[in-house]
């Protein structure tokens, strides 16, 4: 098997050298991580020495994204042999091609007289020697990181063929206290875990945050009034309303593609059936009538269908209905228990978790059922949430008697990762690129 | 003078809102206070009273709702009491074990506080002083991971929210 796996290797690095000097470097997001491609990605420059800080801070960002993501392996800095002066001069690609690297980015820091900052970059392809892409951008000084995540979905495009993912937000239930009386309060942080805040106070338990689509707001569940209720938060005004006046509690909200309309599970009496709900008009409509449970609903992202859970077969399955509600149809057949599906932002697959055994898995299936593919498992793992570009999913992960986590796994099951959060965190949904 | 008791009472109310759910009760198992410590009694109408004496819980099968005969007889005897203190009004907490997602757990929980309602409703306690809400598998009452946990993390919590003789 280890000499199999070693002439695999053998095989795509000859492939990989044999290529015409001209061909463009390339990374496959589903091979990428098994010969993950080396990169230098060289401090940028800087006229002073806080530009110089921060191009130190921009470079170690770039690093630290393109390694989380397991496609690439960046070249340790004290590994160079060229010492990058300015960014106008071509680099020496001999020196590079020396200590193996295959991608080379520099950049610059330059401080402008109005107090803003332009950071400039510039990839390389070092063994055709030549410029793959650049791109300036003028931001304030403090906005510094979210240029570093712009960079690195520009390194990530250029090099996979692929959208990025690292210029996003995590929306996530930040948990503390006893298990028996746990504080659940919404948090938002980058995709890398800085800049964290709070969206929401101790005094009421919220469950369930996700983004709409325009990243400005969130739907979520929350406990304040009461009973559980589907609220909207708006991150630009800070504003936090109910979602309509219903007899029943109301739960598992989504927002639909385009923005406009929530989906979500209403419970009269015992009887949860989905509903959606229009938020210029607020009018409504009832999609599931059932005597079972019908809830976690999660459009298609063309909007034309919902997948949704629901035990009215004797446990809990995956339905998929037209989003006016006809042609319900279950889609889940395999071994166990199957909720909250999400459907992947490219259309192809839905995420779950499936429980079975005593264990919790995350999985993904074809819209039709078919080709499900368990990505990671444990004693309790929970609430799939898709990056932006349908390569990676976060979910939250809880022990036997130990508290909360996010983690993130690629699509290939490979990469099993920690988020990193303050406090015990689950139910995370992953932005959108944002605007 | 007059407005500072008008707010002490909305503060009060206030407080009371905030306070829903109550501090968890710890099981009945163990808690049921020994007669010889305590030879009177909970106050007859009170909250300790329906608590102690009738049985505030009532436990559910793993992915059930329906009512064990335990289950009714607790029920029953809620109803009785709720008909002898009229005044009283009570939220029914429906809860689940950790072993289901949280967006299920809270239908479940649902179905399982729509259930004891149903019932003592049935046993002609007024539906306009029933109250239900779902807390999914979010108040689990025994912290623990294991079976016996579960079973106890399974139940329908009928919980005085007014009315009780103090």
């Amino acid at each position: 098997m280890i000499r199999n796996f070693l002439t695999a290797c053998a095989v795509i690095i000859a492939t990989a050298l044999a290529a015409p000097a001209h061909a463009q470097v390339r990374v496959s997001v589903t091979e990428g991580h098994l010969n993950p491609m080396p990169i230098a990605v060289v401090d940028f420059l800087g006229p002073n020495t806080p530009a110089q800080q921060v191009g130190r801070d921009v470079a170690g960002v770039i690093r630290a994204n393109l390694e989380r993501s397991a496609l690439f392996r960046p070249i340790a800095s004290s590994a160079f042999i060229e010492r990058i002066q300015a960014l106008e001069v071509p680099p020496r690609f001999a020196d590079w091609k020396i200590i193996d690297a295959q991608g080379l980015v520099v950049g610059q820091v330059t401080p402008l007289s109005d107090g803003r900052i332009r950071i400039d970059f510039r990839l390389y392809d070092v063994f055709a020697e030549q410029q793959l892409t650049g791109f300036s951008y003028t931001t304030t000084p403090d906005n510094w990181r979210r240029i570093a995540h712009k960079i690195s979905d520009r390194i990530y495009e250029q090099l996979t063929g692929e959208r990025g993912y690292f210029d996003t937000r995590i929306v996530f239930v930040s948990e503390s206290g006893p298990r028996t009386n746990r504080v659940k309060r919404l948090m938002i942080m980058d995709q890398d875990g800085a800049n964290p805040f709070f969206l929401t106070g101790s005094d009421a338990m919220v469950l369930t945050p996700r983004f709409s689509p325009s990243t400005q707001m969130i739907t979520y569940m929350s406990f304040e009034t009461g009973a559980p209720r589907v609220f909207l938060y708006n991150l630009e005004t800070n504003r936090r309303e109910v979602l309509g006046d219903f007899p029943g509690m109301t739960f598992s909200p989504r927002f639909s593609p385009n923005g406009q309309g929530i989906v979500f599970t209403l419970d009269m009496n015992g009887n949860s059936e989905i509903f959606t709900m229009d938020l210029r008009s607020r009018s409504r409509q009832r999609l599931t009538n059932s005597a079972a449970i019908d809830t976690s609903p999660s459009y298609s992202p063309d909007g034309s269908q919902i997948v949704f859970t629901s035990d009215r077969g004797g446990s809990p399955q995956l339905y998929v209905m037209n989003s006016d509600g006809s042609g319900q149809r279950r889609v889940s057949f395999g071994q166990g228990r199957y909720s909250t599906p999400v459907w992947s932002p490219r259309g192809d697959l839905i995420a779950f978790t499936r429980e079975g055994g005593g264990r919790f898995a995350i999985g993904v299936m074809r819209p039709d059922g078919s080709g499900e593919r368990i990505l990671t498992e444990s004693y309790l793992d929970e609430a799939p949430t898709w990056s932006p570009n349908g390569r990676v999913i976060m979910f939250f992960r809880e022990g036997r008697g130990t508290g909360a986590r996010l983690w993130s796994v690629d699509l290939t099951g490979r990469n099993l990762r920690q988020i990193p959060t303050q406090t015990d965190a689950s139910d995370p949904a992953w932005s959108p690129l944002l605007p | 003078m007059r407005k500072f008791v008008v707010a002490l009472a909305a503060v009060a109310a206030l407080a009371a809102c905030a306070s829903r759910p109550p501090a968890e009760t710890t099981p009945p198992t163990n808690n049921t206070t020994p007669p010889v410590e305590q030879p009177r009694g909970p106050v007859a109408g009170s909250a300790e009273d329906f608590r102690v004496s009738v049985g505030d819980r009532v436990f559910f099968g793993y992915d059930r709702f329906d009512l064990t005969p335990e289950a009714r007889s607790v029920l029953e005897r809620q109803a009785a009491w709720l008909q002898r203190y009229q005044n009283v009004r009570v939220l029914v907490a429906g809860n689940a074990d950790e072993r289901g997602t949280r967006e299920y757990n809270l239908a479940l929980g649902a179905r399982r506080a729509a259930a004891a309602k149903d019932y003592l409703v049935s046993l002609g306690v007024a539906a306009n002083r029933l109250e239900t809400v779902s807390y999914g598998k979010e108040r689990p009452l025994d912290a623990r991971s294991n079976e016996e946990a579960w079973s106890v993390n399974r139940n329908a919590h009928t919980q005085i929210v007014s009315g009780a003789v103090s």
